[in-house]
């Protein structure tokens, strides 16, 4: 095993990360802007090295120094966690050359699945289902509007580099076609440098589904089940389960089946995850792939009884997926809600100091925390703050122990989208299962 | 006098007017920035820039005024 990991993020995912090195017997190092110095992850991490302002680009995503720690504190592996450079093809050969072990596939890999355009035509030629659509080459109006025409509308406009969320934009009619497409292409150069877009067929009433894979240096890849994550704003989402519900016997495999060859397309090494979008009768259309730790994974542990953590850990020492081994009890059905620092109805994010952070012990309920009592929420990073994550016997038992654990939880100094959260659970169109990824504003912005 | 008010709590990205200009109604006056998101803060009402309350740069609570306008 490792002897020492550099988590090269913050907050919640810095955190779990810590904790399973804890229980593995690894030193961990954490890194830490200006703004983070009092941070969870800091006092949890064996040591912490100050890495620059609390702007991204000076701290976390400062690859450079990062680097300069990682060789000053010896450490022999770098966790990249997601977000920030846990997608950056540079990053992990920048790694590799300095002969540390970087916890993620391959740079080539990362760099294959990370260009939106280029991952939809290696699933094409794989035969995985994509969704129609169109790189645009010109975009002058004319070669606009006939690409949108054959397409069909509405049709997403997407920032082929594009990602969390950020960077594609919904056109219903053909007169706004124009206007959104510059506003995409001006939000592309400015936040992945980047003007390169696509047209696609825009799946009106899709579930979001996506399958945890893992791959091993042998070429061996697992599927280790699913997740519906339909429950989304500002396309982030927001509530994730496992199993997806309602979902049939042949729609599961068929959707482990797909995703295990989508790994298989690229030599996919380490662990990742799939997404795709499912319509009403079932079809499948890849979306795109996660060439790191998900968000929500701990809904995937608490129903297969594995450290996706420590996985990621063996299967970058060469270990093969199959001697993974479970280190925890697994239960039939889990749900993830993101605590989210921001105002429950208007979605606005909200800074400030937790002056009550309170949530109950229960035996079916497992926290991902960032932040403690008197945490600093600051306004430069993500406003998803923790998660709190439950497990049942079935779906309804994981709902309703969800549902008592957010009721008794109290937060004080900031607005949380916990009242928003409850609403979400209670609502029967999730209890049915008919949740798809207009949830939000057929059922809460009504 | 019309006090603009931060919508939300964050940075003060951009400041697009300063003391003396006209605005309109939909004007976007100033830019705030928090956690990955930005919010544009709109004129509200026609008028003169009578003061500019914040710098770019500074931190600003929900509800805090950003802004002056003389209604025109």
């Amino acid at each position: 095993m490792f002897t020492k990991l550099l988590i090269a993020n913050r907050g919640e995912i810095a955190v779990r990360i810590i904790k399973t090195c804890k229980r593995l017997g690894i030193k961990t190092v954490a890194v830490y802007s200006e703004a983070d110095k009092e941070s969870l992850h800091v006092k949890m991490a064996d040591e912490a090295y100050f890495i620059g302002p609390p702007r991204v680009n000076e701290s976390y995503l400062n690859m450079e120094k990062i680097i300069e720690v990682a060789k000053k504190a010896e450490v022999d592996a770098i966790h990249p966690g997601y977000g920030f450079l846990s997608e950056n093809a540079s990053f992990a050969k920048r790694i590799a050359s300095e002969n540390i072990t970087f916890i993620g596939p391959t740079e080539k890999i990362i760099q294959k699945m990370g260009n939106k355009v280029q991952a939809r035509k290696t699933m094409m030629e794989a035969n995985v289902p994509v969704i129609p659509g169109i790189t645009l080459i010109d975009t002058d109006e004319r070669s606009v509007k006939k690409a949108a025409r054959k397409i069909g509308y509405p049709v997403m406009i997407k920032a082929a580099a594009g990602g969390g969320g950020i960077g594609m934009q919904k056109v219903d009619h053909e007169e706004e076609l124009m206007k959104v497409l510059a506003t995409v292409i001006k939000k592309s150069e400015t936040f992945f440098g980047s003007g390169e877009i696509y047209l696609e067929k825009c799946i009106y009433s899709p579930r979001h589904i996506e399958a945890q894979i893992a791959g091993d240096q042998l070429g061996n890849i697992i599927c280790l089940g699913e997740r519906d994550c339909s429950i989304q704003r500002r396309n982030q989402k927001i509530i994730e389960e496992a199993p997806a519900t309602f979902l049939s016997e042949e729609g599961r495999t068929a959707l482990h089946e797909a995703a295990i060859k989508a790994g298989k397309a690229i030599n996919y090494t380490n662990v990742g995850t799939v997404e795709f979008l499912v319509d009403e009768s079932e079809e499948l259309y890849f979306l795109e792939m996660n060439t790191r730790l998900q968000v929500e994974h701990p809904v995937t542990e608490e129903t297969t009884g594995v450290d996706l953590v420590e996985m990621q850990l063996r299967l970058a020492l060469g270990n093969s997926v199959n001697e993974v081994e479970k280190s925890m009890e697994e239960c039939n059905h889990s749900i993830e809600a993101r605590i989210y620092a921001e105002d429950p109805v208007r979605f606005f994010p909200s800074p400030g100091t937790l002056l009550t952070w309170e949530f109950p012990k229960m035996e079916h309920i497992r926290y991902d925390f960032g932040v403690t009592e008197g945490t600093k929420v600051t306004p430069f990073y993500d406003p998803m703050i923790g998660k709190v994550i439950s497990k049942g016997a079935s779906r309804e038992d994981a709902i309703s122990h969800l549902i008592e654990c957010l009721k008794a939880a109290s937060v004080e100094g900031i607005k949380t989208n916990i009242p928003m959260l409850l609403q979400a659970l209670e609502s029967s169109a999730f209890q049915e299962g008919k949740a798809t990824t207009r949830f939000v504003e057929e059922h809460i912005q009504k | 006098m019309k006090e603009i008010k931060a919508t939300m709590a964050g940075n003060v990205w951009k400041v697009q007017v300063s003391k003396g200009d006209k605005v309109t109604l939909d004007q976007e006056v100033i830019i705030l920035e928090s956690m990955k998101m930005e919010i544009p803060i709109s004129a509200e009402v026609e008028g003169i820039v009578e003061e500019v309350k914040v710098e770019e740069g500074s931190f600003v609570d929900e509800e805090e005024v950003l802004l002056l306008v003389k209604e025109e």
